[in-house]
């Protein structure tokens, strides 16, 4: 399981209805409904990825999230997940508007771009970061709205979100300490639990 | 391929029919004293009777849904790209019930039935139809083949309107429905289609009000016209133009060449209609796509389709194609988003596909592969 996914899985609860925005395969949602019996929902783009999540037998919509959301009800869902597409869509502050409309509570994780290796790599060789994690070059990357940790709390300091949690991966196993300490330099992923 | 001994094909079928002699009340206040439905199955029903899908056909669609009527037969029926062992409605799991609808033409009770008050064909005294009606007679055939409760109920186009019929209808009876290409309701546009198809049939010296068959005759002419109308509407123009373009098939347009210019597509569309007439029941037509005119989801919940599906106990699969413009891919939508609304099961999938309407018959390798995927779900469910 990815690292991620398992420390939301702590914040779901148990019989509770999520949306899981860029569900890709739904590996997450899977898990969601096998540990926590979840009813789940799931919006992807990519047509394998859709098949994949429906042959696992989750209910799957076919939508660009760029493109709204407000097909979906104020408050209709317990929970709304997206994980590792903040950096991906096109108004990451407009999506995080309307995923606080629609769920109780949301789920946020993305790539830390202020992980001590971007900063290295940016500072010394005066290019974008390419690593094993954003293999992408600045020119073809789906990731188009990088931030770091300290970029996304103060923008949800300036909308009144409230960070009702804060978690965070570090590069190895071995590093939790440093990643929780100073997680703008040590998180290679941070996962927040919001709400309005 | 397209013979009974492909493996991918149900072989060799035959149709049944079941006769009914307990009125069914109609939705226009009328009832009927009794009716036959002729119905192909195709696969085993297993013990527990809980494998057994219903496909419900669109406005010109039949009973024969898949395999081939005989050894020499090399035109399998109407689905048979989703219908046999391996493919999306896999008879190796499934056991499929395909009917024509009451009203039909190819063997259910329909206009041109004998009306047993009088002797003579019902004619335009068929009592009119609407979707539920078919829905209530599927029920009855459920009864008697021993279906409590269908695995799914599948249908595209008008079938998939059927579709949603019966998971409001019968909840505790449908445990999916697959609803393609369709929509709550029709759109002006599309009432002003069946409207000129009605009227080219009507206005055929031949219709005689509808007594056609009591005078030996049909609207031949007409009912081509109106197939021809139907016909460009299933098709998109991306598709029309890969097909025909403007290709000629007799005459030239060439400056000091006279006489008459005939486009391929011109010829196309008159064999369509041509081929339709001969096969398709005039009254059956209008009364047909009178039933589609008539259909409107919510009417009964106070026009508001969020209620309408919080009747639904069942999961939903909606799937669209993108060049539909006849049921486009935003009226399957806001199926999606009724039931998103009512907290109920869906997914949803868009198709690009160049074949507008017509594309839910055809071997779209995303559509079978996602349709599939959806029916296996269907299969550990059942």
């Amino acid at each position: 399981m990815r690292l991620d996914l398992a420390h939301i899985l702590r914040w779901i609860a148990p019989g509770s209805r999520v949306l899981d925005l860029g569900c890709g395969d739904g590996e997450f949602l899977e898990l969601l409904r096998d540990k926590r019996q979840v009813r789940g929902t799931g919006l992807e783009i990519d047509d394998d990825m859709i098949t994949a999540a429906i042959s696992r037998g989750l209910n799957i919509v076919e939508q660009n999230m760029d493109k709204g959301l407000s097909n979906f009800p104020d408050q209709s869902f317990d929970t709304v997940v997206m994980a590792h597409a903040l950096q991906a869509v096109h108004y990451p502050d407009k999506v995080l508007d309307e995923m606080l409309r629609i769920g109780r509570q949301c789920i946020v994780t993305f790539p830390n771009f202020g992980h001590w290796r971007c900063r290295l790599y940016l500072g010394t060789r005066g290019r974008m970061p390419v690593s094993r994690f954003m293999p992408y070059h600045w020119y073809d990357t789906p990731n188009i709205h990088f931030c770091t940790v300290r970029d996304f709390e103060a923008l949800c300091h300036n909308k009144g979100i409230h960070i009702l949690a804060r978690d965070v991966v570090g590069n190895t196993q071995r590093q939790p300490l440093l990643a929780g300490t100073w997680p703008n330099l040590f998180a290679t992923t941070a996962i927040y639990h919001i709400t309005r | 391929m397209n013979t009974p001994s492909d493996s991918q094909s149900v072989g060799i079928v035959a149709p049944q029919v079941a006769r009914f002699d307990q009125p069914l009340e109609l939705a226009c206040g009328r009832s009927l004293p009794n009716y036959e439905l002729v119905y192909e199955t195709y696969g085993e029903l297993n013990a527990q009777c809980s494998n057994a899908v219903l496909v419900c056909h669109a406005l010109s669609g039949h009973h024969h849904a898949a395999g081939y009527h005989g050894k020499e037969d090399r035109r399998p029926g109407w689905w048979d790209e989703c219908i046999g062992p391996g493919k999306p409605i896999d008879t190796n799991r499934f056991f499929v019930v395909s009917l024509n609808n009451l009203g039909g033409c190819h063997g259910s009770t329909g206009p041109s039935s004998t009306n047993p008050e009088t002797g003579k064909p019902w004619g335009p005294d068929f009592p009119a139809l609407r979707a539920r009606d078919w829905v209530h007679s599927q029920a009855r055939l459920a009864d008697r083949l021993g279906i409590e409760c269908w695995a799914a109920v599948i249908g595209g186009s008008l079938g998939g309107m059927q579709a949603m019929r019966w998971a409001l209808e019968y909840p505790q009876r449908i445990k999916h429905c697959v609803v393609i290409a369709a929509a709550m309701k029709l759109s002006a546009q599309n009432l002003a289609f069946n409207e000129v198809a009605r009227q080219a049939i009507v206005s055929d010296p031949d219709f005689l009000q509808g007594y056609y068959q009591q005078q030996d005759t049909i609207p031949a002419q007409g009912l081509a016209l109106a197939r021809m109308v139907g016909h460009i509407t299933y098709l998109s123009d991306d598709a029309m133009a890969n097909k025909f373009g403007r290709a000629l098939r007799s005459g030239s347009l060439e400056q000091g060449s006279e006489g008459d210019v005939e486009f391929q597509v011109q010829s196309y569309l008159r064999h369509q209609g041509s081929q339709f007439s001969g096969s398709f029941d005039a009254n059956t037509y209008i009364l047909m796509t009178r039933a589609l005119d008539y259909f409107d989801l919510a009417r009964e919940y106070d026009h508001d389709p969020v209620a309408a599906f919080g009747q639904a106990k069942c999961s939903f699969l909606v799937i669209s194609f993108s060049t539909d413009w006849r049921f486009s891919p935003a009226r399957s939508r806001e199926i999606v988003d009724a039931l998103i609304a009512a907290d109920k099961a869906v997914s949803y999938i868009d198709i690009e596909a160049d074949e507008g309407h017509d594309a839910f018959l055809m071997p779209i390798p995303r559509y079978l592969a996602a349709f599939s995927a959806y029916m296996q779900r269907v299969g550990d469910e059942a």
